[in-house]
């Protein structure tokens, strides 16, 4: 072996190492997801799904997931809705307060979401509104909306500006050259964009925690409560169907619509 | 105007909307942070300065204290073992080997808080997979008591921070202009110096950005410290859950989650200046 090939035998082992550790804990949970006993064993002593039936017939659960879908569903379609009109205008114009709106919108990804779930707690106590669905939605939306502007921002950025100029000067109106040819383009990106902001809010704890009531908290906040009672692997099955889930959407995100363009990943 | 400015109130509207709502509720924040507190009640009395004053004191000192500690440590591990993986990431040759690497470091994002936490209780717990596996090595005769330390702690948030530092140190390694590497070798100068003397710090910049992100991520994590830390780890985020939840102390929350967002913007800003001043000399040269 020369020494080319030794260091870069070190090299690629180190790597490995560090994504075992990286991804470890998630096959550790999948593993005890299955496994027929309460007490954690390694290896599993069989496999069982006893602890999936469980997790799907916990009420508690059953009623946190409906939560979530009607959380993550409304707040993902309204982050996408406003983020992306946000980010064509952005894109467009220049306006006296765009600094000040911009700094605003894009402050949830700075903000503790502590600092913001109490915030909206608050928020929601002073309009009668705490631990309802509005605050709720109303704060995934928040959240999640910088992911969703910044995916549709860059699909945006890429279509060539003469598309535009082009259609103009053949006649059409402004709604048809945003309807026919922008929109069109930037479909991808708003779908990308969907699809971060819905797997973002599903799994979002923190704020949720502060803003979610016992009739209204999402899976999340019902698995934090789970865990800090009982102390078996109900909670290993439903993180096993919440990794699944979300492994595959990012899958068909990053399939369909490219998710490293969509986060702006470039390893080029 | 809106001849020139088509769909420009259309579009602008919803925005403002959602900022207003977002400034309001940073608003009660900032408004609760001032008023007196009402023992047994979760109404607020008059204003006062009384929150702020009682953040002096050695125990709140040492949360914060704590938190900080933590954060940096996080920060430090977390680019320590990002950046292999990163430039493994960038230089890969097989375009298969590229795509597993973003997908092994990228998916961990998405799981969210709760389950990555759930799974590091799994390993490190005194049952957990870590002390099973040394005891079955017979490394070990007592398991070792990772959970509810400060260490069980920094090594469940370095593996959260990684994805996002990877993803920050990737962009940073991918824009290194290959040919002052090349040219350097060409010079005579060994691997081992191309990397330390041009491509380490043509990445400063990405460096800085990604401790100072992970550094402020951290600063707000909530559900590691509080069951990984178990009540023994208290970051800010567990005393502002501490004092809303359980001695409902409203304003005293909301002044600590007030000093927490300070000190997330604080470090921001610190970055912005860094990474600046950093840019302007690697530009002069």
């Amino acid at each position: 072996m020369t020494f080319a090939s030794l260091r870069s035998f070190g090299f690629w082992s180190l790597v490995v190492a560090i994504l075992t550790y990286m991804t470890l804990p998630t096959l550790v949970v999948l593993m005890t997801s299955v496994n027929p006993t309460e007490i954690l064993a390694f290896p599993p002593e069989g496999v069982s799904f006893a602890w999936y039936e469980k997790a799907l017939t916990y009420p508690d659960f059953r009623r946190a997931f409906t939560n979530g879908l009607i959380v993550t569903s409304l707040a993902s379609t309204l982050a996408v809705v406003v983020g992306s009109a946000f980010a064509w205008l952005i894109h467009r114009y220049e306006f006296r307060g765009r600094g000040v709106l911009e700094a605003v919108l894009w402050s949830p990804l700075i903000i503790p979401h502590f600092t913001l779930g109490f915030g909206f707690l608050l928020l929601g106590g002073a309009f009668k509104l705490q631990q309802g669905y509005v605050m709720i939605v109303l704060a995934h939306m928040v959240l999640v909306m910088p992911f969703v502007t910044r995916a549709v921002y860059v699909s945006l950025a890429t279509i060539d500006p003469n598309l535009a100029r082009a259609a103009a000067n053949l006649g059409a109106s402004p709604f048809h050259v945003l309807t026919r040819i922008e929109l069109p383009l930037v479909l991808p990106g708003m779908a990308g964009g969907w699809l971060i902001a819905a797997v973002l809010s599903l799994t979002e704890f923190t704020a949720s925690l502060y803003v979610t009531g016992s009739r209204t908290q999402t899976l999340p906040v019902a698995m934090y409560n789970y865990i800090r009672e009982y102390a078996d692997p109900t909670v290993s099955a439903v993180s096993a169907m919440l990794i699944i889930t979300t492994t595959l959407i990012m899958f068909i995100a990053d399939r369909a619509f490219g998710l490293r363009r969509v986060l702006a990943i470039d390893t080029h | 105007m809106t001849h020139r400015r088509p769909f420009f109130i259309t579009f602008l509207a919803p925005a403002v909307v959602t900022a207003v709502i977002l400034a309001a509720a940073l608003f009660e924040v900032l408004q609760y942070s001032v008023r007196e507190f009402v023992p047994g009640s979760l109404n607020v009395g008059g204003f006062t300065l009384e929150n702020f004053t009682r953040i002096n004191r050695p125990i709140y000192w040492w949360v914060l204290l704590d938190t900080f500690y933590i954060s940096l440590l996080t920060a430090l591990f977390s680019l320590l073992l990002s950046y292999p993986v990163a430039f493994a990431l960038v230089r890969a040759r097989r375009d298969w080997v590229r795509s597993l690497l973003v997908s092994l470091s990228i998916t961990p994002l998405f799981t969210g808080e709760i389950v990555r936490t759930f799974s590091w209780m799994l390993m490190l717990g005194s049952d957990g997979f870590i002390n099973s596996m040394l005891r079955k090595l017979s490394l070990i005769e007592m398991p070792l008591q990772i959970m509810y330390t400060r260490l069980g702690v920094v090594v469940a948030l370095v593996q959260f921070s990684m994805p996002v530092m990877i993803i920050l140190l990737a962009t940073a390694i991918s824009h290194v202009d290959r040919d002052c590497e090349k040219a350097a070798a060409n010079l005579g100068a060994s691997p081992g110096a191309v990397f330390w003397r041009i491509t380490l710090p043509l990445t400063l910049p990405g460096i800085l950005s990604g401790i100072v992100v992970v550094f402020a991520w951290t600063m707000s994590a909530f559900s590691t410290p509080q069951l990984i830390g178990g009540g023994k780890v208290l970051m800010i985020s567990n005393l502002v859950y501490l004092q809303g939840f359980s001695v409902l102390n409203l304003p005293f929350a909301a002044t600590l989650s007030l000093i927490a967002l300070i000190a997330a913007l604080g470090s921001l800003v610190l970055m912005k200046s860094l990474t600046g001043r950093l840019e302007k000399r690697l530009a002069v040269r």
